[in-house]
């Protein structure tokens, strides 16, 4: 059979990064007009082979070809004259400058501009796509979904013919989600190849032609999607059979231990983040905070654990006021949170020190005296390791090597440890592959079975909706509503988490 | 040509990149030796020869490398919290001063009581002068490098002051000099050396504690990789930064007391040498680890205390001898970047 060329062909790839091995002979094709999903767990090597498409690093060995042809990239700009436009999960936008001016940043080559041939011949190329783009919108005003289409539309008018979309749902609502699949499709009519890296199952299986799996850095399988189903690809990507569900546990001494009344909050610019917030939390219950990202879910987070100012309203924990308390204070009440950010460090954990040093951050307060005892921790750190499995060559290995997926462990691990009453986890399963996640959702409802009240914060509806009990949306710092997990669809979520009250 | 990060570095591998460094400081600057047209093997002989060949130079490196070691061990202290204080020489400069002023306020103590007094007074001297960027900083996030290193010109200029007018010595025959200290003010010695060494000991073991084992120390150690780590363990953050920041202006203090009382016998502009600024290069290359900060300072010194030799001994010009050792400080710093990063040639088509 005579074969046309495919759009995007990577052949035998390789890639080493010290002892690690992160590619390995990966083969993956992409043709005109296909999406083209990327499935593995995280360190399976997706990241690497989509930064080497694009430039960002070279590899050790095999051949790209784009069109057929050969092509060596030494950097981004390289791949970029090629027609490969990378989306990335963090926006790379400017955000004191309009749609327009980021558009044309860093891509015109003559000294003075017309801005407004450009504009027309931008708003063309939007309308074309049928990118929802206010081109003099500046970017800090945009929401997410705006900023995503926006990134779409730069790549677009440098000529990219082959989009990679790194995990593009994973900040957007259901609504946004769809209004993306719309543009993807679209793009797909155009002639575009459409490289689609996600987590979430059910995206992979609606949108994408054909689906690759990674595992530890090989590609298993390319299989056509519409000829596979979720259990399939899930036991391909992990290796072995997994069961994908949660089950909901009970706890049946319910007592309310955590009530919040009307709590405002601004920041130091007036900007009022949290409005009138009042909801309150009981015993062996996980109630979840569904939102936009940025909603004030962080904000509310920090309010509890006394690291945000609090304008007014109070927090009672067990009856016992918590506004004014230092941070130290409301530890030793027995209120633990752990936020995971997106960059998954910033808060909570130390990258430089090993897993010893890090389970001390809570525990050297607790004894009395000048000098630290890190025995308690040795053992702490070596029971962690043992009980969620983490991945390490030993427990005085700077954090900041392991996997994303196993530093989150710890980070949990720890939190746990502490015997927490009431639980606040913001994103645990942030970035993490499915069985990982699962596993997570599993120690949440081991505490919850002990009675914690555990307030959970995160972006897959599908696993709120089956993991809470309750769930509480939010939308710009207020409280839309507050539904239980079981009579609740995604779609009213979606809803609330534009604004619409309940 | 493109410049990456390397992931993890074996030991082996960096002590051979280390080693490798220096043969090339040494092929280097053999080169230059020979183009003055001595013999490079004799020179790198009189270096070694000049800093540890007979007891006395080696009391002259010893001596060179109290100060050093203090000032590192107080830099090192605002490193680990990221607070990069430049200003050693002001904080060296301003403990002697406050030193002195108890030597001239009461003249007449006996020996232990006014050392013991001056000692503290110079922790005090360096400390404050410390504190004030460290109070604009945990206050109003200032930038706490420019502010160490300007208060270190208006530390200059204070003893300049001090020494050029309101304390100038009347009996030093027109000579802008402040007068020395009584014996009751001079460092006593042991083994030959002034007490110095014994306090830089006794520091070392204090730092090396306070640094891996207290409170504070792993307090620092978190608050240096991120503030919001810092408050979310509950750790008062302004108070860490003002006590550190004392402590390592206090230790730059002792330096001053150090320097006045056992080397110089009074307080004078030149008193620091520039050790203020040299410690911030020691501390680097010593990974702010505190009992590598006594070997890398001693071999500073010994590579001072024999660069000086060899002016003497083979008549290499001043100019020249200040550039061997900074051939030798650029390999050994440049081979830091080999440590941190790989460079790789691809060709491009």
């Amino acid at each position: 059979m005579n074969q046309i060329p495919a759009l995007v062909a990577m052949s035998n790839i390789s890639k080493r990064f010290g002892t690690i091995l992160a590619n390995d002979n990966v083969n993956f094709s992409v043709g005109a007009g296909e999406i083209h999903a990327l499935l593995g767990e995280n360190g399976a090597g997706k990241s690497t082979l989509m930064n080497m498409l694009s430039g960002v690093y070279t590899p050790d060995g095999g051949s790209i070809y784009i069109n057929g042809e050969e092509v060596f990239f030494s950097s981004p700009r390289d791949s970029m004259y090629k027609g490969v436009g990378m989306i990335h999960q963090h926006f790379k936008l400017v955000e004191i400058l309009s749609a327009l001016e980021n558009v044309l940043l860093g891509n015109e080559k003559t000294l003075f501009l017309n801005k407004k041939k450009k504009y027309d011949e931008i708003k063309e190329l939007s309308e074309k796509f049928s990118l929802d783009i206010d081109l003099n919108k500046k970017v800090y005003e945009m929401s997410v979904g705006e900023k995503q289409n926006l990134e779409i539309l730069k790549v677009l008018y440098r000529g990219a013919k082959i989009l990679v979309l790194d995990e593009p749902t994973a900040v957007l609502t259901p609504q946004e989600t769809e209004k993306l699949f719309r543009i993807m499709l679209k793009l797909k009519e155009e002639g575009c190849a459409v490289i689609f890296i996600s987590h979430k199952m059910n995206e992979v299986m609606n949108i994408s032609d054909k689906t690759t799996v990674l595992l530890k850095g090989r590609s298993v399988k390319t299989l056509n999607t519409k000829e596979t189903n979720p259990a399939e690809l899930t036991e391909i990507m992990v290796g072995y059979p997994v069961k994908l569900e949660i089950k909901r546990e009970t706890y049946d001494h319910k007592e309310e231990v955590f009530r919040m009344e009307n709590l405002s909050s601004s920041t130091n610019e007036g900007v009022q983040v949290l409005k009138n917030v009042s909801f309150s939390l009981y015993s062996g219950e996980i109630l979840s905070i569904a939102g936009i990202a940025g909603s004030g879910q962080k904000e509310l987070c920090e309010a509890i654990a006394g690291l945000y100012k609090v304008d007014s309203g109070s927090i009672k924990f067990k009856g016992e006021e918590m506004v004014g308390k230092t941070p130290k204070e409301i530890i030793k009440k027995g209120i633990s949170m752990s936020f995971i950010p997106e960059d998954r460090l910033g808060m909570g954990l130390v990258a430089s020190m090993d897993i010893v040093d890090n389970i001390l951050l809570k525990q050297y307060q607790k004894k009395t005296g000048f000098f630290i005892d890190r025995k308690p921790s040795r053992v702490k750190a070596k029971e962690i390791v043992e009980k969620l499995e983490i991945k390490t060559p030993g427990i005085n290995h700077p954090i900041k090597n392991l996997s994303g997926g196993n530093i989150q462990k710890v980070l949990l691990g720890r939190e746990l440890d502490s015997n927490p009453e009431l639980l606040i986890t913001a994103y645990p399963v942030r970035g993490l592959d499915i069985n990982t996640c699962y596993k997570i959702y599993d120690l949440l409802n081991q505490e919850k079975k002990k009675g914690v009240a555990i307030l959970y914060i995160g972006e897959d509806l599908d696993a709120l909706i089956e993991l809470s009990d309750r769930i509480m949306v939010i939308n710009s710092g207020e409280i839309m509503g507050i539904v239980n997990a079981s009579e609740t669809t995604k779609e009213e979520i979606g809803l609330m988490m534009l604004g619409e009250k309940k | 040509m493109r410049i990456t990060k390397k992931p993890e570095v074996s030991r082996k591998e960096e002590i051979k990149i280390r080693t490798l460094s220096i043969l090339f400081a040494l092929i280097t600057s053999g080169l230059f030796i020979l183009i003055l047209s001595h013999n490079p093997f004799e020179v790198f002989a009189g270096m070694a020869d000049g800093a540890l060949g007979n007891t006395h130079r080696l009391k002259s490196t010893i001596i060179k490398a109290i100060p050093l070691v203090i000032t590192s061990l107080g830099i090192s202290v605002a490193f680990k919290m990221k607070f990069w204080n430049i200003g050693g020489e002001g904080q060296i400069l301003m403990g002697a001063y406050l030193a002195t002023v108890v030597y001239r306020t009461f003249p007449d103590l006996g020996r232990p009581v006014m050392l013991l007094l001056m000692i503290i007074a110079a922790m005090i001297g360096g400390g404050l002068w410390a504190l004030i960027p460290a109070f604009f900083r945990a206050k109003w996030r200032t930038n706490e490098t420019i502010i160490t290193l300007m208060m270190n010109y208006i530390a200059l200029k204070w003893i300049t002051y001090l020494q050029y007018s309101a304390w100038k010595d009347p009996n030093a025959m027109g000579f802008a000099k402040i007068a020395p200290y009584g014996d009751n003010a001079l460092l006593p010695k042991l083994f030959g050396i002034h007490i110095g060494w014994v306090i830089t000991l006794i520091l070392i073991m204090i730092m090396y504690f306070f640094m891996n084992y207290s409170k504070m120390g792993y307090e620092i150690a978190v608050l240096g990789e991120s503030e919001n780590t810092a408050n979310y363990a509950g750790i008062n953050v302004p108070k860490t930064i003002i006590t550190a920041v004392f402590i390592s202006g206090a230790l730059c203090g002792i330096t001053g007391f150090v320097q006045a009382t056992g080397v110089s016998g009074n307080l004078s502009v030149q008193l620091t040498a520039g050790v203020g600024f040299t410690a911030i290069i020691t501390s680097w290359l010593s990974n702010l680890k505190v009992p590598v900060i006594l070997v890398v300072s001693f071999l500073f010194a010994a590579l001072v205390q024999g660069a000086s030799y060899i002016q003497i001994a083979f008549g290499i010009p001043d100019a020249a001898s200040t550039i061997l050792q900074s051939l030798i400080l650029f390999f050994v710093l440049g081979s830091e970047f080999f440590i941190r990063y790989r460079i790789s040639f691809k060709k491009n088509k």
